[in-house]
């Protein structure tokens, strides 16, 4: 441990987000500007997981004033020293501007997009370094361990869960509490608790962030949950596609066990427990709970009936309960401020905060957790800073490709898991699309159904054959070949599809398909009767775009970027589009400096 | 490789024989152990496939099968750069297609396929989680966001 005492605290997120805008080159600027004016044993540098606020990356926060600085590249490092570091200014042109007022932020705390949230799965992402488990237990971290495996008995443990109405965060929703009972109530020599870190929904990167940013707060909800049923050993089942997590996952457990806070003995409780990290082998259907146990025996990951359950027969025949890691990152919080404080938050039957990664044409991309029962306006607007300028809303994607799109009429709808069920999406892990007019609804569909169909493990007839029947008829109207009644077998196979699958992936394959034909029925009716996309996206569909002579300056922008040269003329006089060579791309479109193109 | 001597393919599966030697020969390692050996070999040649299938008491069948379920595997030679374009929901919206079209053009190959130089192999991943950033690209453990098709050529100049 480090006893020094520094007068300035430099965060420095190093989530993938702002690594990948540059934040390792930041942070080794820093030092060097720092041990060159000699400050270095005056501030200390502090790596921090993702701070949600992706779109601004590489992020940095000067403590104890607060200050966040947004985008801040190499060339910033000197002024920031020079200026907040020695002299105390503030660099005002980092700061955040808020999008739709254009007004200048200092404080983290005061910007909307952080206003507006609730952190509770989230709170140490981007105020602690993830490394150093001291950070951690500095914030009260192995407190509520601490308390369950000294002076709470396991049912006691399972009774707060029950009561505190936590449901599993990974998309299903159902009471965690309960989930633990079944297991505790298995009778086994041994038994098993697994964390799904499998998170394999295009569009949803909770888990991710909070196993780089707080991984110890997973560690800890785990070893409660293990303690709760009676296991004596954990998995955490991660996506090989998250390095960063992995690596900051694996040197967790290396010092809770160091700590023993894993290991044997925990707490001097007599409890033991022993956690391992898997990686995944790339396969979505794993994230279903079979299939994930299937993965972990060394096998092909396909899910099996239940009954028999997991917490009845799981990994390796033995009782086993599975949560999802934004679960996990709840259970401490619920057992140091008690279920009561947990269920006030949030609505009646979905309590305590939900995280959201609010991506798409938005202006704020990033995650962002909300009690339950916020509105999707009150997301998308007040927390994302709205769309883009002139752009108007068309849908909200939620629940990635298990879910559906709403549109502008839900806008008021208090997001929880039964609200967004009655109105035909789920929650699913929490992915939140925003589309606006340029996205094709009838494309997105195709694009989820895409996936499901590659990801179909191929066990079930209806999900395997099904999905790929779909996906011939969107292809087949997406290229402007649609027929009378596509949307109604469309319709047909997808309630087939539904109530005919065995596992989670092909009982909610057909949504996004038979939401967008709920909502969006003329869009695919313009395909298919009008051989029109409205959006422009569908290519076959669209019409070449034209450039209005009288209003070109013939500057030439437009030529340059066409990917098939179909854009002609001379310098100062007007061009033309080749309407033949014109694939309707858009590239154009945004280049013209006086808006003389548009599609015919 | 059937013209391998037996001396040579000895030593050719040295390192997979290494591997198999330090795990116990259950079922619940296969997975590990074929990761390990594709991070050794960059793919899995079919002598790896029947070594780890005899070193862990499986069938070939049930190694082959597992090898041919996970997208993570790869029976063919590899790049010495992996390209991850990814094509998840916010990337697609954001123009992820034309960053995919863009980088087949740079390399002049297709999605799944290896460049003859062997320099650079190009896949589509359905996410991969940073999503606030699109569109993404991979390239190894880089994860590079914010692209436009223009972009692309300084990207992958850094990895030649």
């Amino acid at each position: 441990m480090n006893d020094s005492i520094y007068r300035s605290h430099v965060l420095v997120c190093t989530g993938t987000g702002c690594v990948s805008s540059g934040a390792k080159n930041l942070k080794t600027t820093l030092e060097e500007e720092l041990a060159d004016k000699d400050l270095s044993s005056e501030i200390k540098i502090v790596e921090t997981g993702c701070h949600g606020f992706c779109e601004k990356g590489p992020i940095m926060i000067v403590y104890p004033e607060g200050v966040f600085y947004c985008e801040v590249s190499e060339d910033d490092v000197a002024e920031v020293v020079e200026e907040h570091l020695l002299k105390g200014r503030t660099v005002e042109r980092l700061l955040f501007r808020e999008p739709m007022t254009e007004e200048q932020i200092p404080s983290y705390k005061d910007i909307d997009f952080y206003k507006k949230q609730q952190r509770i799965a989230l709170a140490n992402c981007g105020k602690i370094d993830p490394e150093d488990i001291d950070e951690y237990i500095a914030l009260g971290g192995y407190e509520a361990a601490g308390e369950v495996l000294t002076n709470m008995s396991s049912q006691e443990v399972i009774d707060e869960i029950k009561n505190s109405g936590l449901r599993g965060r990974g998309g299903g929703g159902f009471p965690t509490g309960l989930k633990w009972q079944f297991a505790k109530n298995s009778d086994s020599d041994k038994k098993y608790v697994i964390c799904n870190a499998d998170e394999g929904d295009p569009g949803a990167f909770m888990d991710r962030s909070i196993l780089e940013g707080d991984p110890h707060k997973v560690i800890e909800g785990m070893l409660i949950a293990a303690y709760a049923i009676g296991a004596d050993e954990g998995y955490v089942y991660v996506r090989a596609e998250y390095p960063l997590a992995i690596t900051r996952l694996e040197k967790a457990i290396e010092d809770s066990e160091k700590y023993g806070l894993l290991g044997d003995n925990i707490f001097s409780s007599g409890f033991n427990f022993k956690l391992h990290i898997k990686k995944g082998a790339g396969a979505f259907v794993c994230g279903e709970e079979t299939a994930l146990m299937a993965s972990i025996e060394g096998k092909r990951g396909m899910p099996t009936p239940r009954p028999p359950y997991p917490a009845v027969r799981g990994l390796f025949g033995k009782p086993t309960n599975i949560n999802n890691v934004e679960t996990l990152a709840n259970i401490p919080f619920i057992i140091t401020e008690g279920s009561d404080e947990f269920s006030k938050i949030g609505t009646e039957n979905s309590s305590g905060t939900k995280v959201f990664a609010l991506t798409g044409k938005i202006n704020n991309t990033g995650l962002v957790e909300v009690p339950m029962g916020t509105t999707l306006k009150e997301v998308i607007y007040e927390i994302g800073g709205g769309l883009g300028a002139g752009k108007k809303f068309k849908a909200v994607q939620t629940g990635g490709p298990s879910g559906g799109c709403l549109p502008e009429k839900y806008l008021d709808l208090p997001i929880d898991y039964d609200s967004l069920l009655d109105a035909g999406t789920m929650m699913g892990s929490g992915g939140m699309v925003v589309m606006d007019e340029d996205s094709c609804m009838v494309d997105v569909a195709r694009f989820f159904l895409n996936f499901t169909q590659s990801e179909s493990c191929g066990k079930c007839t209806p999900c395997r054959e099904g999905t790929k029947r779909m996906l011939e008829i969107l292809n087949r109207i997406t290229s402007g070949d649609g027929k009378d009644g596509d949307i109604e077998l469309l319709e047909e196979l997808g309630h087939h599809i539904k109530s005919t699958s065995l596992c989670g992936l092909g009982q909610s394959a057909p949504n996004p398909v038979l939401s967008t034909i709920r909502y969006f029925r003329d869009e695919y009716e313009a395909h298919i009767h009008d051989d029109n996309c409205p959006a422009g996206v569908c290519k076959e569909l669209s019409s070449a775009y034209v450039i209005d002579e009288e209003a070109c300056i013939g500057c030439g922008k437009c030529a340059k970027v066409c990917p098939v040269d179909a854009i002609s003329g001379e310098i100062k006089s007007a061009f033309v589009i080749d309407a033949d060579i014109c694939i309707a791309c858009g590239a154009c479109e945004p280049e013209c400096p006086v808006d003389a193109i548009s599609q015919g | 490789m059937a013209e391998m001597t037996k001396a040579k393919m000895a030593e050719f599966l040295e390192p997979v024989n290494d591997i198999i030697s330090r795990y116990e020969k259950k079922e619940r390692y296969l997975i590990p152990v074929l990761q390990e050996a594709q991070g050794e070999y960059g793919y899995l040649p079919e002598e790896v496939l029947k070594e780890i299938a005899v070193g862990l008491n499986l069938s070939l069948s049930q190694v082959y099968g597992v090898v041919t379920f996970y997208s993570q595997f790869h029976q063919q030679p590899r790049g010495n750069n992996i390209i991850r374009v990814c094509m998840g929901t916010a990337c697609h919206v954001r123009g992820g297609d034309a960053v995919m079209d863009a980088i087949q053009d740079e390399l002049g190959i297709d999605a799944g396929e290896t460049t003859d130089d062997l320099e650079f192999t190009l896949e589509s991943v359905a996410c991969i989680g940073a999503c606030g950033l699109a569109p993404v690209i991979m390239v190894n453990d880089d994860t590079h966001g914010r692209l436009t098709p223009e972009k692309i050529p300084g990207i992958l100049a850094k990895y030649q």
